[in-house]
């Protein structure tokens, strides 16, 4: 029943904004400030960046949501602020927070959202089925989900976004809070998806999962993306290779040293861990080990490796998203 | 006709919901009927010094059934910010159902179990005393159905606002007390002084109230039945414009 477009693009944004109006004579919020996004058919898209980013205000957008204050953008084929209805009918949206009822079973849940996309009775009942049987919750379905754990909730969610067969889905966080079993079985659904022609469009705050199953990322930073393209290209715009060194106390002494060495071209650090961009690791090894010896500044490690993209969102927002995510 | 189907759908389903856990539907009996077996009798003696000529069940029951409405649809709020907070209505909002039919399906759900439970309050009251007129009794519970769709409309809009029990509870306390003390329910208003007889004509529930005593008596050429009836049928209609551009509006 959805519009399955084999090649060209699902999602297109120019200039896409928002901005929040705030109480009093505070200057509104301008929470996305002009995105220009291209999402490919059947691809998984991954969109990253720090808590408050605009991650959430732009998927919001997306998904119908939120209307945006300017800009022009088209989801699955359909004008996201002339269309809105049509859009909706083309879209999933699975939400970050979960999207069910406790008092509701699984097969109640998945039924009724079938009908509200216009499936006739015995069309729902089916497709629930169907659903299910792809999940995992057959065994589950006819109990309510308030007994259901946090992966099988979860997996009920993406149920709900995938019921119509949507062209496009749009995950929030999908695999946030789960366990790492969980978590592999859910990007297995998702690879899943992308092979039978959806194209999944995912927020995420684990770095590895945006690299194992994302073919193409964002990152959005400061309501503006500052970084596109597929996970490789991204690391090779971190030039070179990255030394992580550790040191007792004496980081901005360190730090304050090895600037001042031609072959390091950025470094940045803090809490005892350094991390210094280099052209060739492995001759900036035994340098920086010169280097530091001589000021009397031994480091307790030493470490070379490829830049994952960790150091990629690192280089383009200066924080790690590790850290966001245990804040 | 969409906005028709989809008002059923979410009918249904929220009428299955709210079914499954009967002890809330038989809560809102609670507090009523203890008010008809520990409150009522008192009315024996208050009510024949203000010269109603009404048993006290008659004159009483028909007020009940107006509180229980008040205070039941007040708490329809309560259950919408739980959905909230459980993503069933953003879920919902990103499908092309009708936004209209989304309220239209919990409202009707209020009034469908309002009008159980007051039917249900009535026949407890025929063993007190109560004298029945069914033709009156009825056209009361069409007065019931319209306080109840214009509070639990209200307070639906409250809740897609605050999106807070914690805002929603001081704010339902501060609106239903007045309300209640200035609607005659508790004691005849014509024992009240003449500024508090004033300010009760200013309370819609007050109308709503002589509106239903009349009718449940069969009084019918009181002309409070058409006041209240106006009364309630365009608050009602007033509560239902400010709810649907709430919820056609909202981010919830």
């Amino acid at each position: 029943m959805a519009t399955q477009q084999t090649s060209g693009s699902m999602i297109e944004t120019h200039d896409l904004r928002r901005t929040f109006k705030t109480r009093g004579k505070a200057a509104d919020v301008e929470a996305v400030r002009g995105v220009d996004l291209h999402v490919g058919a059947g691809q998984i898209f991954g969109f990253l960046g720090p808590n408050g980013a605009g991650k959430t205000t732009t998927l919001r957008m997306l998904a119908t949501l939120l209307t945006p204050t300017s800009g022009e953008a088209t989801v699955a084929g359909a004008d996201l602020r002339r269309q809105p209805q049509r859009v909706r009918e083309r879209i999933g949206y699975v939400p970050q927070g979960g999207s069910t009822d406790p008092a509701e079973t699984g097969r109640g849940e998945l039924v009724i959202q079938g009908r509200l996309y216009g499936m006739s009775k015995s069309q729902a009942v089916a497709r629930a089925s169907e659903v299910l049987a792809l999940l995992d919750l057959e065994s589950a379905a006819d109990r309510t989900t308030s007994t259901y754990s946090g992966g099988m909730k979860r997996r009920l969610d993406v149920g709900l976004g995938i019921v119509h067969r949507p062209a496009v889905l749009f995950l929030d966080e999908p695999t946030t809070g789960l366990d790492p079993q969980a978590r592999a079985g859910m990007w297995d659904e998702i690879r899943g998806l992308r092979a039978q022609g959806t194209t999944v469009f995912l927020t995420t705050h684990y770095l590895e999962e945006a690299d194992a199953l994302a073919d193409r990322l964002a990152i959005i930073d400061h309501g503006l993306i500052v970084a596109e393209g597929t996970a490789d290209e991204l690391k090779r715009q971190v030039a070179g290779d990255v030394v992580t060194l550790g040191v007792d106390g004496a980081t901005e002494h360190v730090l304050e040293t090895v600037r001042q060495q031609s072959f390091v071209r950025e470094a940045t650090g803090e809490d005892g861990v350094i991390r210094l961009y280099v052209d060739r690791g492995e001759t900036a090894v035994p340098q920086l080990l010169r280097v530091l010896d001589g000021a009397g500044l031994a480091p307790s490690s030493i470490a070379l490796h490829r830049p994952s993209l960790d150091d990629v969102f690192l280089r383009q927002t200066g924080r790690s998203l590790r850290d966001d995510a245990a804040a | 006709m969409k906005l028709i189907r989809d008002t059923w759908l979410m009918y249904r389903r929220s009428l299955i919901l709210t079914l499954r856990q009967p002890v809330w539907v038989a809560m809102g009996l609670f507090q009523p009927i203890l008010y008809l077996i520990l409150f009522a009798p008192l009315l024996e003696g208050a009510t024949s010094t203000a010269g109603a000529s009404a048993s006290a069940f008659n004159w009483f029951v028909p007020g009940l059934l107006i509180l229980t409405a008040f205070f039941a649809a007040f708490f329809a709020g309560f259950g919408l910010v739980a959905e909230i907070r459980y993503g069933v209505v953003e879920r919902m909002r990103v499908t092309p159902m009708s936004r209209f039919a989304m309220l239209a399906g919990r409202s009707l759900r209020d009034v469908t179990i309002l009008l159980a439970q007051s039917s249900l309050l009535i026949l407890v009251a025929i063993p007190f005393g109560l004298e029945l007129d069914p033709l009156g009794a009825l056209l009361t519970l069409g007065i019931v159905a319209l306080v109840g769709l214009t509070f639990s409309l209200l307070s639906y809009t409250l809740a897609l606002v605050t999106k807070s029990e914690d805002a929603l509870a001081p704010i339902a306390q501060a609106v239903t007390l007045p309300l209640l003390l200035l609607s005659g329910i508790m004691l005849p208003m014509a024992l009240a002084p003449d500024w508090l007889q004033t300010l009760s004509t200013l309370n819609p529930l007050t109308h709503a109230v002589d509106a239903a005593r009349a009718l449940f008596n069969g009084l019918w050429a009181d002309p409070q039945i058409v006041v209240g009836s106006v009364v309630m049928g365009t608050l009602a209609l007033i509560s239902l414009v400010i709810a649907a551009r709430a919820f056609a509006r909202t981010t919830a």
